[in-house]
């Protein structure tokens, strides 16, 4: 449904007040190759700097991208603009992060859900009111709080009027931009319920965007590891929690704390070193060399000394296949096994 | 028998507001260990800030109505005067905060904020304070801590911001460690790498630790002892190994059912618990959980249980029977697991 082909999106960094000089660019997305599927849920992960909120941004054209293309659904719509891109608008909605900030709050929650509507003029104004109120329903709100205002709804119930608004013109593709990190566990369940239940019944693709490695490896057909810009392994949930290819999965797998004190205990631990590097100037050849303890066993392996490895400093590594349906980009992947010892329960 | 080095004894804080009494705490007793880490767990509004907040004089008389004994090395916190309190405070008890930017003042800079610290309780140089924060810096892991002394928080990334509050926190040598959600706002792979530190710092300043968060993984990983909070009460006690595998609360079960684990196949259907967390101010009567309960019966809404001994160690506030809690765990929650 969805191509990427080479990605790129770059933000300029301008310095000077009176006379703005470009000196450089954030380069938050670099270089992205990706397919999703019609009915999958493909889940994109990966921490602060990465690049996957820019990602999806850049997906669904709230960005222009720096280079590359985007298909949906086999047609190239990266230059389109204008009433052709307002028709695409309608098969591809966003679900937000923040249920606070991504609603309007001098608006009804019946005005916010029924927004799409009047944009795009589907549906006849007199019966806007009672599609709205029927989405309210399918997503566990009350229709009778149709005239409330967003401040009087809980975190969760917010979400959900979010997940309304993007289910309005039953569109084809969801973007869920970390739809529950900001509720409280109980409710996190019962949104990630909803959003099951949801592409079901009306056969929807879902982009599914979250740092919670948890949280995704739960919702995802496949998983998209995403490290300052660039898509570093893609596997099924179940394969990545097995075999981990990418020193940084690994890293990113062991780092996630697991709710059962004797599995945890067997986990191989992979701490990283430092902090995520920033995108404005990202190291050379792969890079993840300057944190990677694999590139530096492998340089101490070869006699080659406790350095990063000189192949990782000067080669930035495609994406190969390894198990059936994984790929990693990493000229040392790491050994089968390496995080869990034991199969998943 | 050691003695306990904190003992909080039926503790109530109830906040007088415009809308109503809100009782964030109400009726929580514990205690820690020295050396133990102890994970106080709950979602919003369970009162778990808020009680260490009180056993740290942050919230007094002046705006709450404070119940019960906080005792902490045999004194009663509660009862004593706000300037031997600030001897308590950050001397012998040391706390990190949520979201480093807001605990950091972002115009002064960090080796400055710590070195007040220092100074505040003892009587030394500024010069030796600064190197004690240079020293400290290095101890929990920044790098060049002598050009970072001299640098504003906003120029330190979050878990290094984080780790110069742990450094802060201990920069007095404190017997107790409070840490209040210290990795919520951080990345995972930080996150690992700051509970890691505070374990290793655990040995090295031979301090005990309390990790307030909602993290279920975080405590199981990392903690000795488990307190579970719902509505400000203390609803489940016990070791780790206690709630993970013998869970004896509705709410704990309910919690362990409805995270999304790394480690559970993809077919599993997460069981939320219905319903929504109460309100503090009218909290539900008897049990506070009884409405969102699958097991309530007439008992659970007219008496409050108490956090009663389910064997030595573990507790559990359910008026459920020891057969009931251990069948229910073992033929619907394990099989979750």
């Amino acid at each position: 449904m969805v191509k990427l082909v080479g990605v790129k999106k770059y933000f300029p960094i301008s310095r000077g007040i009176i006379f703005q000089k470009h000196v450089g660019d954030v380069h938050a997305v670099d270089g992205v190759d990706l397919e999703v599927f019609p009915g999958e849920t493909l889940g994109l992960v990966g921490e602060t700097g990465c690049g996957k909120s820019t990602l999806a941004r850049v997906t669904m054209r709230l960005f222009d991208s720096t280079a590359g293309s985007i298909f949906f659904e086999g047609r190239d719509i990266t230059k389109l603009r204008g009433k052709d891109l307002r028709l695409i608008r309608r098969d591809m909605q966003m679900i937000f992060q923040d249920p606070y900030a991504s609603l309007n709050p001098r608006k009804t929650v019946g005005s916010i859900i029924g927004a799409p509507y009047r944009l795009h003029k589907t549906i006849p104004k007199s019966k806007i009111k009672s599609e709205v109120q029927q989405l309210m329903e399918l997503v566990g709100l009350n229709p009778e709080h149709y005239n409330r205002y967003p401040h009087e709804f809980s975190g969760g119930q917010r979400q959900r009027i979010g997940v309304a608004r993007a289910l309005a013109l039953r569109p084809k593709l969801i973007v869920c931009d970390e739809p529950v990190s900001a509720l409280d566990v109980s409710i996190q369940a019962q949104i990630l319920n909803l959003l099951e239940d949801l592409q079901e019944e009306f056969n929807l693709t879902y982009l599914f965007i979250a740092h919670d490695l948890s949280v995704v490896k739960h919702v995802s057909d496949r998983v998209a590891v995403m490290y300052l810009g660039k898509i570093v392994e893609m596997a099924s949930g179940d394969t990545l929690y097995m075999n981990p290819k990418h020193p940084y999965s690994g890293a990113l797998l062991s780092a996630v704390p697991i709710a059962d004190p004797d599995l945890a205990a067997q986990k191989n631990r992979i701490i990283l070193e430092g902090d995520v590097p920033s995108p404005i100037d990202p190291p050379s050849g792969c890079r993840f060399h300057p944190r990677c303890p694999q590139s530096r066993a492998m340089s101490l392996a070869q006699g080659l000394g406790d350095q990063p490895h000189p192949r990782c400093t000067e080669e930035d590594p495609e994406l190969t296949p390894q198990h059936p349906g994984q790929v990693a980009a990493c000229h040392f992947p790491l050994p089968d096994r390496a995080v869990m010892q034991v199969n998943a329960g | 028998m050691p003695e306990p080095l904190l003992e909080v004894k039926d503790l109530r804080v109830h906040f007088p507001t415009d809308d109503g009494l809100v009782k964030a705490v109400d009726g929580v007793t514990f205690s820690i260990m020295p050396g133990e880490t102890l994970g106080v767990v709950g979602e919003s509004g369970s009162g778990k800030s808020v009680s260490f907040l009180t056993v740290m004089g942050l919230i007094t008389a002046r705006e709450a109505r404070i119940q019960g004994e906080v005792i902490f090395e045999g004194v009663d916190l509660v009862k004593l005067p706000k300037d031997e309190m600030r001897n308590v405070r950050g001397l012998k008890i040391g706390m990190v905060f949520q979201d480093p930017m807001t605990s950091l003042h972002p115009f002064y800079k960090v080796g400055d904020q710590i070195a007040e610290a220092i100074l505040a309780h003892r009587k030394i140089g500024k010069k030796e304070a600064m190197d004690q924060a240079i020293d400290m810096l290095e101890r929990v892991g920044i790098p060049r801590p002598d050009e970072r002394v001299r640098q504003y928080p906003h120029e330190f990334s979050g878990g290094m911001r984080q780790r110069a509050m742990i450094a802060m926190a201990l920069s007095l040598n404190p017997d107790l460690l409070i840490a209040d959600e210290p990795t919520t706002a951080l990345d995972v792979t930080v996150q690992a790498q700051i509970l890691g530190l505070i374990d290793r710092l655990k040995q090295e300043f031979n301090a005990s630790v309390v990790i307030i968060t909602h993290d279920l993984g975080v405590v199981a990983e990392h903690c000795d002892n488990i307190q579970v909070m719902y509505a400000g009460k203390a609803v489940e006690y016990g070791y780790a190994r206690d709630i993970y595998y013998d869970a004896d609360h509705p709410y704990t079960w309910g919690l362990l059912q409805s995270i999304a684990r790394v480690d559970a196949p993809r077919t599993e259907r997460l069981k939320p618990i219905k319903g929504l967390p109460p309100s503090l101010i009218f909290v539900p009567p008897g049990c506070p959980f009884h409405p969102r309960c699958p097991y309530v019966f007439d008992r659970c809404r007219t008496e409050v249980p108490q956090l009663l001994p389910v064997d030595g160690h573990h507790a559990s506030a359910c008026h459920l029977s020891l057969e009931d809690k251990e069948r229910i765990f073992k033929e619907e929650v394990m099989m979750h697991q």
